[in-house]
């Protein structure tokens, strides 16, 4: 217990110094799970809108498929991502292995879905309150997506929350396409991963505490910004 | 652009859901002018007819005929439900929507919003979230984003069926107001002393099929088929 409380008391004394190393650490992660969500935002919102509004041919098995993909292993997307982007890859030509982005990439794929079936979860929901006033008005399909999305976005809220929770937390596909390169690919998570297994204990906890610091944080950002919102549209 | 896409032509129309026929077949003219009541038993096929003229029930059988390209007839008629569908939107912004989405400026469209729900007697209400207004709000919102971009003509499915006595008058004052100013209504409703009100004329349906089309006078005074005759008494009708 008295290893604890120190260890403890040592990573506070870490994070209030103002270490450069450990902050641009949590920069980084921030930067690359931001721009992933941000992309997967891009992917998933329209995607699960049209899944919610769109009748056609398979679509239950692309709503299954989506669904299933919520749960796609961090280690299995990261080879995956290795391999298209090694070398001898398709797509190894862009020397994007060992960078950031092929990390931006991988929490992408992971991502990506998880906004897209929470998207489509509400949107459906929303849609079969407002269909048939929209058809009424003779409101084009994209407008119907464009309309679901503009009054569903408290709710959506909280999709773009789960990505990031599950961006910011992951660590086995970012370790695996980003090799955990100091200064240039080590994020929250892998650093933690490497300083625990060297010992470090100090800095792995002070980069624990700032991990869950910074989810509250944006959890809170978005919550008092959507409060008033939600309010005004009584969602 | 047509001074007016009426009148509505019902040619043999028929409306059919998995094989079974929920109306028709109906043949029936709406005139430019006028306050139409649709009456009949519930199941008699009055909301599939009113879905039918405006579109939102595909016609199975017969056509349905505008004096209008197919592209401006949906711009101007309007819809109002029986139970107000309220977007989770304040009110200034729900009724601004009708205006917004054919392509009027938000800014001008917001201004517009509000002279209208002023004149509707919303002018208390417009910052509030449209789902947590009365029943009586919610139907005069609905009337607002209906009348807003003044259609030609205006079809109403019993929008006083859950309202008091005050708040269908104020519905009625705004549906006569709308009628002078040139907007055609058909209305379906159970309650006999608002059809006598407001009807110029009256379309009696009974087993999905039109029984009665007459003047409201002729109708509620000289019924020509036994089932008109017996609902205007208040009867069971089989």
């Amino acid at each position: 217990m008295q290893d604890f409380a120190g260890t403890f008391a040592h990573s506070v004394g870490l994070i209030l110094s103002g270490d450069a190393e450990l902050w641009a650490v949590v920069l980084l992660s921030l930067k690359v799970s931001l721009l992933a969500v941000f992309a997967s935002a891009v992917i998933g919102l329209p995607l699960g809108a049209l899944l919610a509004v769109g009748r056609f041919r398979g679509r239950q098995a692309v709503i299954v498929l989506v669904n299933a993909l919520m749960g796609l292993p961090p280690v299995v997307v990261g080879l995956s991502v290795y391999m298209i982007l090694s070398n001898s890859g398709p797509l190894g030509v862009l020397q994007l292995l060992y960078t950031p982005t092929a990390m931006i990439i991988a929490q992408t794929i992971l991502v990506a879905p998880i906004i897209a079936a929470l998207t489509r979860e509400l949107l459906e929901g929303l849609n079969n309150e407002y269909a048939e006033q929209l058809r009424s008005f003779g409101v084009s399909r994209m407008g119907v997506v464009a309309t679901l999305l503009w009054d569903g976005r408290y709710g959506l809220s909280t999709a773009l929350l789960a990505g990031f929770g599950r961006a910011i937390a992951e660590v086995g596909a970012v370790i695996i396409v980003g090799g955990n390169i100091n200064h240039v690919t080590r994020v929250m998570t892998t650093t933690i991963a490497l300083e625990t297994s060297r010992g470090n204990l100090a800095l792995a906890m002070a980069l624990g505490v700032l991990l869950i610091l910074l989810a509250i944080m944006v959890n809170a950002s978005v919550a008092a910004l959507g409060m008033s919102g939600r309010a005004a549209a009584n969602v | 652009m047509v001074k007016t896409i009426l009148p509505l032509e019902l040619n043999g129309v028929v409306a059919k859901v998995r094989g079974k026929t929920l109306v028709g077949p109906v043949d029936l003219t709406i005139s430019p002018q006028g306050f139409t009541i649709l009456m009949g038993p519930n199941g008699s096929g009055k909301t599939t007819l009113l879905r039918l003229m405006h579109g939102l029930q595909r016609v199975s059988q017969g056509h349905v005929t505008w004096n209008a390209p197919e592209a401006e007839v949906r711009a101007r008629q309007a819809y109002v439900f029986q139970t107000p569908i309220m977007m989770r939107r304040r009110v200034v912004d729900s009724i601004a929507f009708a205006l917004t989405l054919h392509g009027t400026p938000k800014a001008d469209a917001r201004e517009r919003a509000i002279v209208w729900a002023k004149q509707i007697g919303l002018g208390h209400a417009l910052q509030r979230p449209a789902p947590v207004l009365s029943g009586g709000e919610k139907q005069k919102l609905s009337l607002a984003r209906a009348l807003i971009r003044k259609p030609d003509i205006l079809f109403l499915d019993e929008p006083c069926a859950n309202l008091d006595g005050r708040a269908t008058r104020e519905i009625e004052t705004i549906l006569q107001e709308a009628q002078k100013t040139g907007t055609r209504i058909v209305m379906a409703t159970h309650d006999m002393g608002q059809a006598r009100r407001l009807a110029t004329d009256v379309v009696f349906m009974h087993g999905g099929k039109v029984r009665e089309a007459a003047p409201a006078s002729g109708f509620f005074d000289n019924p020509q088929t036994p089932e008109a005759a017996a609902f205007i008494k208040g009867d069971i009708v089989e």
